[in-house]
């Protein structure tokens, strides 16, 4: 059931970054997802997109070792995934509430996407390198001016460009993104996509991009995977994102609507009406 | 060398504070003055992390542990160190292996806390000895500490302070920070047992000087105060350990002459230096708390 497309107009430099074959994932009797074959390569950007529930963070987690695939098999830059994996992939995380009094600010968390995971105290061998790599990494996400400000203090979308920074002091060759726009605006969920899509243009980093909405990265998309409750497809935004696909997907009736540049995907039946978009009124 | 000796007695005030042959005492409890300046280093420094993973209600339980611990330990004549100690890693083990997250940890402390309390009123009730060995355990004894006690308080201090160094970053990272902390693959689970252990040793050693009931204003009140004025990583930890000892060490020097126990002095200076810090802090956030140009509009969630 999985479709494969070719049409992902990325630089190819080596093999994918990070491929599943076969890989499924089993909670007890529930089976979240099962038969996923997939290849993300360089440059390349991923939406996954699915209701809630459909086994979208638990993919996640996998790609960031964190869980076991029940079978089939990951492998990240041609290796298997886990602890050694740190420095392969960047997270940028769900926007979190943050206490306006948690003695963190950006600065601070960029440096612990350098060695936040590191044993003992920071030496002072290293202290103006990081230094310098740090206010690197703000500047290229425009956070410098706010670089001192406490987190818990800045606005949803300046946290996210933090986030970004953090996410690529390791200069990874695959950025994993958990719902970063949650609760931005739009303008500001532009300018989030934009960072990132600026970044896998200049450097080659993928990006598997986990959302539920999907018209704000539609116009990078390379290719999508969509996981549902009857199963999962992968190819470009035009092949997924149809009536016929989406259908077959939840089981139950689904329109996919084309509405200008965006796409309105809308539930026929009440039971699935809170899975999929409603439409805009 | 008394300051105060031609002041007629008002006696409420001489009780309080009383300088009389001040210079003698103080080289009498030269050693308490160690142990507090130890301990303030020690609650300065794991207060950060307590205020970090909002543990003061836990903290508040291991201590009330703690001093069952020790009540047990004077019912059966053994050092009321060890029970306090025994007592204090029994209830963080607990509470780390039962209460990972915040909610859960403060249903398991509240559980067993009055549990635990309760079997110190009962082991006090039953112990036959001095009545101020019972007192002290709850409210602080400004006991001379003799030095095999001073030993065992800078032989753990060095395991915490020592213990506290190696996790630091990768406990600062998971705390703060626990989604990527944990994508990074940051043993978190590991790491908040180690610091569960340390945070016990700790509540151990502040219980003997300030007592059970008052272990929090060496142990929270500091670094809540520091994290008010500032955010940097490394500010917080040396203002809190600062304020940490200026509390105990001036409450045990403000403590010396009256004929009352250290820990109204140790609680109100620590207290003060909290308000101060708190007033601050509000003067910083309201003329923002660095400048920056042009920050851009806060946002408003707009589902589409």
């Amino acid at each position: 059931m999985t479709r494969e497309t070719a049409g992902a107009a990325t630089p190819r430099t080596t093999g994918p970054v990070l491929e599943l074959a076969g890989a499924g994932l089993t909670f007890g009797d529930r089976t979240v997802w099962s038969d996923v074959d997939l290849a993300v390569q360089t440059g390349e950007f991923l939406a996954v997109l699915g209701p809630n529930g459909s086994g979208k963070t638990s993919l996640l987690r996998v790609l960031l070792g964190l869980q076991e695939l029940t079978s089939g098999r990951l492998s990240i830059l041609g290796g298997p995934p886990g602890r050694a994996s740190c420095c392969t992939i960047g997270y940028v995380p769900q926007q979190r509430l943050v206490d306006p009094i948690t003695p963190v600010r950006p600065r601070d968390l960029v440096r612990m996407g350098i060695d936040g995971h590191r044993w003992g105290l920071a030496g002072l061998r290293h202290r103006r390198e990081t230094r310098e790599r740090v206010d690197e990494l703000l500047d290229a996400v425009g956070a410098a001016e706010y670089a001192d400000v406490p987190v818990g203090l800045l606005s949803g979308g300046e946290q996210q460009r933090v986030r970004i920074a953090q996410a690529l002091a390791t200069d990874p060759a695959v950025l994993l993104c958990d719902e970063p726009l949650l609760s931005l605006d739009l303008g500001h969920q532009r300018q989030v996509v934009d960072l990132i899509d600026a970044r896998r243009r200049s450097h080659g980093t993928a990006v598997v991009f986990v959302t539920h909405e999907i018209n704000p990265v539609l116009p990078y998309v390379d290719r999508v995977l969509y996981v549902a409750p009857a199963g999962h497809a992968v190819g470009s935004p035009d092949d997924v994102l149809t009536s016929e696909t989406l259908t077959r997907l939840y089981g139950t009736p689904v329109d996919a609507l084309r509405v200008h540049d965006r796409i309105v995907i809308v539930g026929g039946s009440n039971e699935t009406h809170h899975h999929v978009e409603r439409l805009p009124r | 060398m008394s300051v105060w000796t031609a002041v007629p007695a008002d006696d409420f005030w001489h009780r309080l504070f009383s300088f009389q042959n001040y210079g003698e005492l103080l080289g009498l409890v030269h050693n308490s003055l160690i142990a507090g300046a130890v301990l303030g280093l020690v609650g300065g420094l794991v207060g950060v992390f307590v205020m970090n993973r909002d543990m003061a209600f836990a903290v508040h339980g291991v201590s009330e542990i703690s001093f069952a611990g020790g009540a047990a330990a004077l019912l059966a004549s053994v050092s009321v160190s060890l029970g306090a100690i025994v007592g204090s890693l029994v209830a963080a083990v607990l509470i780390g292996m039962l209460g990972s997250r915040a909610r859960e940890r403060n249903s398991i402390t509240g559980v067993l806390m009055p549990f635990a309390l309760g079997l110190g009123v009962l082991f006090l009730a039953l112990y036959q000895g001095r009545s101020a060995n019972k007192f002290g355990l709850l409210t602080g004894q400004i006991v001379a500490v003799d030095n095999p006690q001073l030993a065992w308080l800078v032989g753990t201090s060095v395991v915490v302070v020592v213990g506290m160094a190696v996790i630091w970053r990768p406990l600062m990272f998971a705390s703060v920070d626990p989604d990527v902390a944990a994508a990074r693959g940051v043993p978190a689970r590991s790491l908040s047992l180690v610091f569960m252990v340390l945070l016990a040793l700790a509540v151990a050693m502040a219980v003997q000087v300030v007592g059970a009931l008052l272990v929090l204003a060496l142990l929270v009140t500091p670094a809540a105060a520091a994290v008010r004025v500032t955010a940097s990583p490394v500010w917080v930890p040396v203002l809190s350990v600062l304020f940490a000892v200026v509390s105990a060490v001036g409450g045990i020097m403000l403590a010396l002459g009256g004929s009352i126990p250290i820990s109204p002095y140790v609680t109100t200076i620590s207290f003060l230096i909290y308000l101060g810090c708190r007033l601050v802090g509000a003067r910083r956030g309201r003329r923002g708390w660095a400048r920056r140009s042009g920050a851009p509009v806060d946002d408003v969630s707009v589902e589409v």
